[in-house]
């Protein structure tokens, strides 16, 4: 009954939340003075002078595209300089080389893109002058260029025979100034309070309590004799050759608390650390749980009533019915894929229950965390692969098969469940165009959508929006397991090693950056090919989404008539869901009953 | 496009500049000036001595010590400052529905039964046999305590009443009585039964 109790709670909490943050959002977008203004206006015009921007510059979409894709190409330059440079940085007192030339790649298109997929450990690889600098930064621009995009496909929608589609370098900069940094510098102060490390002295090592014994090669060796004075080690009274007693443990310590807080909120998800927010250095309590869970979707969830909102007021009547429309089929989905997520590991699988040697009653524990149990990690995967965001606090690789199979499933439906900070609404306006084009089709009408007519420019651009990423999932993990060499990556064999792989293509063409974290990535081929689907699925879509904000800009509005399409009404929330799961699932599913499928029907088989 | 480019590139250091380095410095410190024992990792010391950090967990095998998680070590990625090794550890990964799981399941069940063969018959909590997301859990369910109160208490010869006072003292509930799970230190608990942590 608890749990069923969380799981309401939860839902609840983010989207009383999301709400008022989503009117805020909008107001911050339209220019609209709010309430940190006074403090942060100062800061807005002060980079507008010193960059010589006119922030009263209406761009061409053409223009508008040009300085998203230069701001991003440079963005992603810098990252991977920071990373190959590494070595030879400041603020790097772990001392750590310099990345390969494929893992710098990987990181710099991963971070550029709001996936934040990690073929790297944190704690092994990057200092924090690459966390900080390079990472946290593209972070904030990665997630704010999402949603600078989305104004302007708002600003096309409902822009009546214009030519401007916006000011890429305002919408940019009024998106990090006035929404990402507040959050993050108020919720960094509360992570840390809570136990989450904020420190740039680099790593601690402190005494353990009982010694642990390792082999020459580093093998840990159980029930092994310590005699930590004289330094030997016995084994069934056998003295061990060059074993080595091992009295520390290193405590992994970075600014973490800044750099998590954006993670979270940006729809980002790269952790400081391999295990990500599982880590108790990432999300020590289920405080900081609550927080960087509510994180993960709310600017994404209040995006959706930003939309009503900006719409209504450029003079779309109904307007804020169209955004919650949306909401409710996003919802809906999220909803169910929760459900069927809870109950999934909630029953825990055959194997854990070991012929009721074990009791399960706590569900499906391995990869999970005591401190959250069941309802926080089963939601957290749910939001974090809605919202195209990626960071886990448990290990998805070791969910149940249909558990884990829920996570990628709303990873290949292209991200548009919420999805990520703006490109998932942008995402989910593409799959609207094509359904009120194939309503249209159905009944006869003229599609329209906000009173503009859908013609086959727009078309051609939704088409590519919806199909960019089952594409790129489908090819990527097509050829790589087509390929010997991915096979030595696997961690678990069978069906699962192919879900694995699966799982992987997923991430990046949705642009998400969870993992079946068992997966070795880090070879020159998946690292290339992973860093390929990443930079095709973001910026495809940004710009298709660009020209049809051009191109809509330019109509002028029709009349709405008996022959119009109701786009807000219960009829076409259904259809929309509909339409999303028809070309989502129905590319996946033989890819899926190779995967999770078959190790579900293997796992009632094996007992 | 000439401006564009060069605005883009401008853009670009202006934010690295804001939201790399000025929001890491203020944010670390501030962090460090009001928070210093959580922001340097939370570690327990007692009287100069360091016991490893309240957050991460530690292996324990001896039997007068609560056991936690089980763990996936890592005894190679580190080395200390005199070079020695350190420990770290990760998740497992494994699929839950696995042959591989299962066997490392039987492994953990024997470990337990023979460490204490007076439980044979009482099912054990499921996060005693299962590897936890961080692989540095530092925390066990209240039933995987108490599961261990009987071994602890016979290897010390103390009451088991007095080793379930120290797990009572060391449990935290629910947050707000709603979020999250009950929950028990495992290194807290093991040091107030060595003496070393007194309340």
């Amino acid at each position: 009954m608890n749990a069923v109790l969380q799981y309401v709670l939860y839902v609840g909490i983010l989207v009383a939340i999301s709400v008022p943050l989503g009117i805020y959002m909008s107001k911050v977008m339209d220019g609209e003075t709010c309430i940190v203004s006074r403090v942060l206006g100062p800061v807005e015009r002060g980079i507008y002078k010193l960059l010589r921007i006119d922030p009263n510059e209406n761009m061409s979409w053409k223009k508008y595209l040009a300085a998203a894709l230069f701001f991003n190409l440079f963005g992603f330059v810098l990252l991977l300089l920071i990373l190959l440079c590494q070595g030879v940085l400041p603020w790097n007192p772990q001392g750590l080389p310099g990345l390969s030339w494929h893992l710098a790649f990987n990181t710099a298109a991963s971070f550029t893109t709001n996936t934040n997929w990690q073929a790297y450990s944190g704690e092994v690889t990057l200092s924090n002058f690459s966390q900080a600098i390079g990472l946290t930064v593209q972070n904030f621009v990665s997630a704010a260029s999402g949603i600078a995009v989305l104004w302007c496909l708002i600003r096309g929608l409902t822009g009546i025979k214009k030519y401007g589609v916006g000011n890429f370098w305002q919408d940019l900069v009024r998106c990090t100034l006035y929404i990402l940094l507040p959050i993050c510098l108020v919720s960094t102060l509360v992570f840390t309070q809570q136990g989450v490390p904020q420190t740039l002295s680099g790593n601690r090592y402190v005494d353990l309590v009982e010694p642990i014994a390792a082999d020459a090669e580093g093998n840990y060796l159980p029930d092994a004799e310590i005699d930590v004075g004289t330094g030997t080690v016995t084994v069934d009274g056998e003295t061990v050759e060059d074993a080595k007693i091992v009295t520390k443990q290193v405590l992994p310590l970075y600014p973490q608390a800044s750099q998590v807080s954006m993670k979270q909120l940006g729809t980002n998800g790269g952790g400081v650390l391999g295990n990500n927010s599982a880590h108790p250095y990432e999300n020590p309590t289920i405080l900081t749980n609550l927080i960087e869970m509510v994180f993960l979707l709310v600017i994404a969830v209040g995006l959706c009533f930003s939309f009503g909102r900006s719409i209504a007021k450029r003079g779309i009547s109904g307007g804020k019915k169209e955004g919650f429309a949306i909401f409710m089929a996003m919802f809906l989905l999220m909803a169910v894929a929760l459900w069927i997520v809870a109950v999934q590991e909630q029953n825990a699988t055959p194997v854990l229950a070991h012929n009721g040697l074990v009791d399960t009653t706590l569900g499906n524990m391995e990869g999970k965390e005591t401190r959250f149990g069941m309802a926080a990690s089963n939601t957290w995967a749910v939001w974090t692969t809605c919202a195209s965001n990626g960071s886990v606090n448990s290990m998805h690789d070791s969910y149940t098969p249909l558990g884990g199979l829920i996570p990628m499933l709303l990873m290949m439906l292209g991200e548009v469940v919420f999805g990520g900070v703006g490109c998932g609404l942008y995402g989910m306006i593409g799959f609207v165009i094509l359904t009120v084009f194939i309503a249209g089709l159905m009944v006869g009408r003229t599609p329209e959508y906000l009173g503009k007519k859908i013609e086959p420019r727009e078309m051609r651009m939704a088409v590519l929006l919806c199909l960019a990423t089952p594409i790129a999932i489908l090819v990527g993990s097509g050829i790589a397991t087509l390929l010997p060499g991915t096979a030595d990556s696997l961690n678990n064999p069978g069906a699962h090693g192919l879900s694995e792989v699966l799982y992987a293509y997923s991430s990046a063409g949705g642009n998400n950056g969870s993992a079946f974290a068992g997966f070795n990535a880090n070879t020159p081929f998946l690292n290339t090919s992973i860093g390929l689907v990443m930079l095709f699925v973001r910026f495809v879509p940004m710009t298709a989404t660009v020209v049809i904000a051009g191109s809509m800009a330019a109509k002028k509005r029709v009349a709405e008539s008996a022959g119009t399409l109701s786009t807000s009404n219960a009829m076409f929330v259904f259809l929309l869901i509909l339409i999303v799961l028809i070309i989502g699932a129905l590319s996946f599913f033989p890819a899926l009953s190779l995967g999770p499928i078959a190790e579900f029907t293997q796992m009632l088989g094996l007992h | 496009m000439k401006h564009t480019i060069f605005r883009a590139l401008g853009l670009v250091l202006v934010m690295t500049f804001l939201c790399g380095f000025l929001y890491t410095v203020v944010c670390t410190g501030v962090n460090q000036l009001l928070f210093p024992h959580q922001a340097n990792g939370s570690v327990i010391e007692i009287d100069g001595k360091t016991y490893g950090s309240e957050l991460l967990a530690q292996q324990f095998t001896k039997p007068e010590h609560l056991w936690g998680r089980p763990m996936n070590l890592d005894l190679t990625s580190f080395t200390d400052e005199d070079g020695n090794p350190a420990m770290y550890a990760w998740a497992s990964n494994k699929s839950p529905a696995g042959e591989e799981e299962n066997v490392l399941i039987q492994e953990r069940i024997d470990a337990l039964l023979e460490a204490d063969p007076s439980m044979e018959g009482s099912p054990i909590p499921v996060d005693l046999v299962t590897v936890s997301g961080s692989g540095l859990d530092p925390e066990i369910s209240p039933e995987a305590a108490s599961y261990q109160v009987h071994r602890i208490a016979e290897s010390r010869g103390i009451s088991e009443e007095a080793v379930q006072a120290v797990i009572d003292r060391y449990t935290t509930g629910r947050w707000l009585g709603i979020f999250g799970q009950p929950r028990v230190n495992v290194l807290k608990v093991n040091l107030a039964l060595d003496g070393i942590l007194a309340d």
